[in-house]
């Protein structure tokens, strides 16, 4: 398969070329920084589809399992799934 | 073993990347960059980084004339894609909600057109013919400079450390600086999980991490974090150009080149954390709520629009809203480029370039040496009329 043709991530557009340029050619060797190059993962799904491609990418680049790829540890971004301001304005201030 | 380099940077956000590009822009020495995690992975990573030259001094308006001349060349500068530092000017407008304000901001114009930063007065009418979209109840008028705007920090950032790396800096991700390393009245380096690394310059340029490195080493600094939360929706079409903020209630917002809507309100009473063992970066329900009925106010058209995702970041603020920046005197080879109180990525390119100017000896483009670590002390703060929380 051309990785040009290939959507790691269907948010943004992002196609395997465009992760495999980060890595190889510009150094951008962890999750995190991978993410903010070339925007997979910030999208609408939050990367739920293109975490673990992206992580079996660099466990290959890292020889390593997926689980050892360097990565900050994540930090939970609400909310889980999209809601609409006219929601959000209704929401029970519990805190 | 070690290499033994002639300046250490510690920070890999805005100011640390641009210290050490212009550093390494004047030959000064041997650099490495260290970060405890990657390039922008502190508050560089999580703002919303809007650039602005209206403020309410001489001395923030002429430094953000610098910034925003810096930005308008930078792809060039910096020899990056144009369209990856994703500089947007599509101006900021500023809200005013009573006659009041308007006043201040009729002031802050005045203080921006003696700089040569040409922003234009408008009425409540002449903001509606050119943004039909906002609603306007309860505005008296309005700022608007077409030469604000907003850029990528990410992009930005990496941009400015390829450059350094081009020209011959290092960069050490993960490396986690532990504590500065002292001989006497000198910093010698600086200890990391790997060992020591040898330095004589250290450039302090931890955001708000910088202030527990410093105090382990006697010195003292009024640097804290805030939490300040942002979101964003789902991408549009572009239509909204502008940053509209307002100072009064506090909110920014605007429309990002990919079409999304990224928008922060201000906490309604942060609390200051000096130790970084205190952090807390959730996100909460509460800024949710104030954020969405804020900006329906302002924005209704969004009522329909999907919320993406929320964060958390930090402002490094200092006691009078402004950057210290400037040796540390208390140590030779100690100096500090950190406090930019929300402010830190549209000041960084100017700010930053002037501190290595002020390193290596050569004339200042700005006199920033007011901003030195001692103004606390003396009682000699810099005071900033125009900011948002």
């Amino acid at each position: 398969m051309d990785p040009e043709k290939v959507i790691v991530c269907r948010c943004e557009d992002v196609t395997l070329a465009d992760i495999r340029k980060a890595i190889y050619e510009l150094g951008y060797t962890t999750y995190d920084e991978v993410k903010r190059y070339t925007r997979a993962g910030m999208g609408p799904c939050g990367g739920k589809t293109c975490r673990p491609i992206i992580l079996r990418e660099l466990a290959r680049y890292w020889n390593t399992t997926p689980d050892k790829v360097p990565m900050r540890p994540t930090m939970i971004r609400p909310p889980m799934k999209n809601i609409t301001f006219a929601t959000a304005v209704e929401v029970e201030d519990n805190e | 073993m070690n290499k033994t380099y002639d300046y250490i940077v510690v920070g890999a956000g805005i100011s640390g990347a641009v210290v050490a590009y212009e550093l390494a822009k004047r030959k000064a020495g041997s650099i490495l960059i260290l970060d405890k995690d990657f390039p922008t992975a502190g508050a560089t990573g999580s703002c919303a980084a809007g650039i602005r030259a209206q403020f309410g001094t001489e001395f923030n308006v002429s430094l953000m004339k610098i910034s925003l001349e810096k930005f308008e060349n930078l792809h060039e500068e910096l020899d990056y894609p144009k369209e990856l530092i994703g500089l947007h000017q599509g101006g900021y407008l500023v809200l005013a909600y009573s006659e009041e304000e308007m006043e201040n901001l009729r002031r802050n114009v005045r203080v921006q057109h003696k700089i040569g930063i040409n922003t234009e007065i408008l009425t409540p009418e002449e903001v509606h013919y050119r943004w039909p979209m906002l609603r306007l109840d309860g505005v008296v008028g309005a700022t608007y400079h077409a030469r604000d705007g907003h850029a990528d920090p990410f992009y930005t950032t990496f941009a400015y450390i390829e450059a350094a790396k081009r020209l011959g800096a290092e960069l050490r991700k993960y490396t986690p600086v532990l504590k500065l390393l002292t001989e006497g009245e000198k910093v010698v380096g600086v200890e990391t999980p790997d060992g020591p690394i040898y330095g004589g310059n250290i450039v302090v340029a931890a955001g708000t991490w910088s202030t527990k490195l410093l105090k382990d080493i006697g010195v003292d600094i009024p640097l804290w974090a805030e939490k300040h939360e942002i979101l964003i929706t789902e991408p549009l079409a572009r239509f909204l150009d502008p940053m509209v903020i307002s100072f009064s209630k506090d909110f920014y917002a605007q429309q990002r080149p990919h079409g999304g809507f990224i928008m922060g309100v201000s906490p309604d009473d942060p609390e200051h954390w000096f130790d970084p063992k205190d952090y807390n970066i959730q996100s909460s329900w509460h800024f949710l709520k104030k954020m969405a009925s804020t900006i329906l106010e302002v924005m209704p058209f969004l009522k329909d629009v999907h919320i993406v995702r929320q964060w958390a970041g930090f402002y490094d603020m200092t006691t009078d809203h402004h950057h210290i920046v400037g040796p540390i005197d208390a140590y030779d080879g100690l100096w500090i480029l950190a406090g930019g109180s929300g402010h830190g990525f549209m000041f960084g390119p100017s700010v930053g370039m002037i501190l290595a100017q002020w390193i290596v000896g050569e004339e200042l483009a700005y006199d920033i040496t007011k901003l030195n670590w001692k103004r606390f002390d003396e009682g000699k703060l810099v005071i900033e009329p125009a900011v948002v929380g």
